[in-house]
């Protein structure tokens, strides 16, 4: 099987010694028109990975900031097909490998083949569903497969290293370590535990690890150098351009 | 079959944050559930502190009424005022048992709420309940029962502020609560295990009902008839009698107001499949996969989804499933209050209702309706109502 561009992006950064960037927007947030302009910011800045939130009406993995701007962005009428369109449009414009973050429900209405279908045509390297434990995905990873796309897992300081070692054997893009036993949100410190889980899940798996969840500035990641490989921010990116700011000065923090 | 499944419906579809916790209790259900001690320290629990058996009542004037047989089994008569007593008891126990602290639920029109802060006095727990700021403000006296339990009412201003909202928040508090507590689901709904774990521990109902009925009549009924919120109460009136060829199963599902296109919580009748709260079942929703508002006047009863086995049952044709408005609800409300002297929760009048609106289908038939609540509670929604109506 040809090398993930999620892996390969996320690879190059580290290769220049560092941790790769992966941000977090909702389509369509914080307009329908600068939605696209913030993803051309988030490429241009360095992004390695950029996630792109598929709506949902009941994110039970989400914090309060990722909620309401996903409940903001339903209001305004985003649907899957308009996030897929629009990508297919912009398809080779991003040098960021571009991934859908989401909950299984939309996916399953729009139908899994036609979906992994539409994710290949806009240049979609992987998937995250969040309401989607490996005990489910056989049927989603079967739709996937075909197209290069890749069902990114996620696992957490709970998580058995049975689990973990059932999630490596299939995963190719990265794996995404879940830093809190929570939801979606920025925090001022991180748990104590992620240190020993991050190296057992770097045992377990021989692809990228992510550090996600509760993100807001490098220096709560600069205790785990060499046990990570890149780094999700949600919460704080949105909360920054509600703030009036933009990608790029959000970027800036994590890049000066 | 898939484990954890009922035909195709089903399954766990939580993040993966929740799966040490639904393999935990999967792993106590097959452990401590299934013990002796277990089962007679939750008989007795029942006998003593529910009131259980619950009556079987004859309803004398409103059979004559309308030409059918009614009887009712009796859950308004337990403690709390609902079934919910039952299941909430039942997980209480076994979270004990388990070494979990405190309790975490939501609750819709708030019996279960009540029941589960209930639960958690008794077993010395601490107790914490999400519930929709709609219904914090339509189910006060709940509120207020719960408060004085002990249990702390977290009022969830998200979405659309009802029961699949405290849904969301109950689910995302135990992602970081779950060492130490025990969500204690309230309906047949949800992740596996707890479609399963609720219906064993509703299943008494069934049970005892059936046993009642044949010791009096010496037969069947004809009819089995419930509502159908989450789908607990049916599925534990269903439970025994679905071996039962001969007998009709009915669930009753919340029509709203019944316009054409309304709000309405009747996901078996107007739904279609999908994924939410961790299972695959009906749902209200978009052609998007986005989750429709549901509405009834029984806030019990206004939810989106179901439960898994119910859309099962469907599937196979083992049980049907009608709908009524919240004005034939209400209508039920009224009359079995004046003709039995029963008030019964506005939830468990959808179910009379069914009864009363085909009586013409159902002369001379024997029909035994699940009185899931009594319905004390509704009393400000009903005088409102009626008020504004009369
Ligand atoms: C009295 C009563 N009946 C029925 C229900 C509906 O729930 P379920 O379908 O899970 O029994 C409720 C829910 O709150 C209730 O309070």
């Amino acid at each position: 099987m040809s090398v993930s561009p999620l892996n390969t992006k996320i690879r190059e950064a580290n290769a220049k010694g560092k941790v790769a960037l992966v941000p977090y927007l909702p389509a369509g947030y914080p307009t329908r028109e600068r939605f696209w302009e913030e993803l051309d910011k988030l490429d241009a800045a360095g992004a390695s990975v950029i996630e792109i939130g598929m709506p949902f009406s009941d994110p039970v993995a989400d914090g309060p900031v990722v909620e309401a701007a996903c409940l903001k962005v339903l209001e305004d009428g985003i649907t899957l097909q308009w996030i897929l369109d629009g990508l297919r449009e912009r398809k080779g414009r991003y040098n960021a490998a571009l991934l859908l973050m989401g909950y299984l429900n939309p996916v399953l209405q729009y139908g899994p083949e036609r979906f992994a279908r539409a994710c290949a045509e806009g240049g979609v390297s992987g998937l995250i569903i969040a309401d989607m434990p490996i005990d489910e995905a056989g049927f989603l990873t079967d739709a996937l497969k075909p197209h290069n796309v890749e069902l990114i897992p996620l696992v957490g300081l709970n998580t058995s290293r049975e689990r973990l070692e059932m999630y490596a054997k299939d995963a190719g893009g990265f794996v995404y370590m879940v830093s809190v036993l929570g939801t979606t949100g920025q925090r001022d410190s991180l748990p104590a535990r992620v240190k020993e889980k991050l190296a057992e899940v770097r045992e377990v798996f021989d692809i990228p690890v992510a550090l996600g969840f509760g993100l807001k500035h490098p220096d709560q990641v600069a205790p785990f150098a060499g046990l990570m490989d890149a780094a999700v921010i949600g919460s704080a990116l949105i909360s920054h351009i509600e703030a009036g700011g933009d990608a790029a000065s959000y970027m800036d923090i994590w890049t000066s | 079959m898939k484990k954890g499944y009922f035909g195709d419906y089903g399954g766990q579809f939580v993040p993966e944050l929740l799966m040490p916790p639904l393999l935990e209790l999967e792993q106590a259900m097959d452990t401590i559930m299934v013990s002796k001690e277990f089962q007679d320290e939750f008989a007795a629990l029942l006998k003593e502190c529910v009131g259980r058996p619950s009556a079987l009542t004859f309803c004398p004037n409103l059979s004559h009424d309308i030409g059918v047989n009614l009887w009712l089994k009796r859950e308004d008569l337990n403690h709390t005022g609902a079934h919910k007593i039952n299941n909430t008891l039942g997980q209480a126990l076994l979270a004990k048992k388990m070494g979990k602290k405190m309790l975490l639920t939501e609750t819709g029109a708030g019996m279960n709420g009540v029941a589960t802060a209930t639960a958690a006095a008794m077993m010395d727990m601490g107790c914490k309940v999400y519930m929709g700021a709609v219904d914090v403000e339509r189910q006060s006296l709940n509120v207020r029962r719960m408060e004085l339990l002990g249990a702390e009412v977290v009022a969830v201003e998200s979405g659309t502020r009802t029961l699949k909202d405290a849904i969301n928040e109950a689910l995302r508090c135990w992602i970081s609560t779950q060492e130490t507590t025990h969500y204690c689901f309230g309906t047949a709904a949800g992740p596996h295990p707890f479609p399963l774990l609720v219906r064993e521990l509703q299943a008494v109902v069934g049970r005892e009902a059936r046993m009642q009925y044949v010791e009096r009549n010496g037969a069947l009924p004809d009819v089995v008839c419930a509502c159908v919120g989450g789908g607990s109460n049916a599925i534990g009136a269903f439970h025994a009698f679905v071996p039962d060829e001969s007998v009709q199963l009915v669930g009753v599902e919340a029509a709203g107001t019944g316009e054409p296109g309304c709000f309405n919580s009747a996901p078996l009748n107007l739904g279609t499949d999908g994924v939410l709260h961790g299972t695959k079942s009906k749902l209200l929703q978009t052609d998007d996969g986005q989750i429709m508002p549901s509405h009834s006047v029984a806030a019990g009863l206004d939810y989106p989804g179901v439960g898994p086995e119910h859309a099962a049952l469907q599937a196979a044709g083992r049980a049907i499933y009608g709908s009524v408005n919240d004005e034939q609800a209400l209508n039920a409300f009224k009359t079995l209050s004046r003709r039995e002297g029963i008030i019964p929760a506005l939830e468990s009048s959808h179910a009379v209702a069914w009864v009363l609106e085909n009586a013409d289908k159902l002369q001379g038939k024997n029909v035994l309706v699940n009185l899931s609540g009594r319905g004390d509670k509704d009393m400000d929604i009903v005088e409102h109502v009626l008020d504004q109506g009369e």
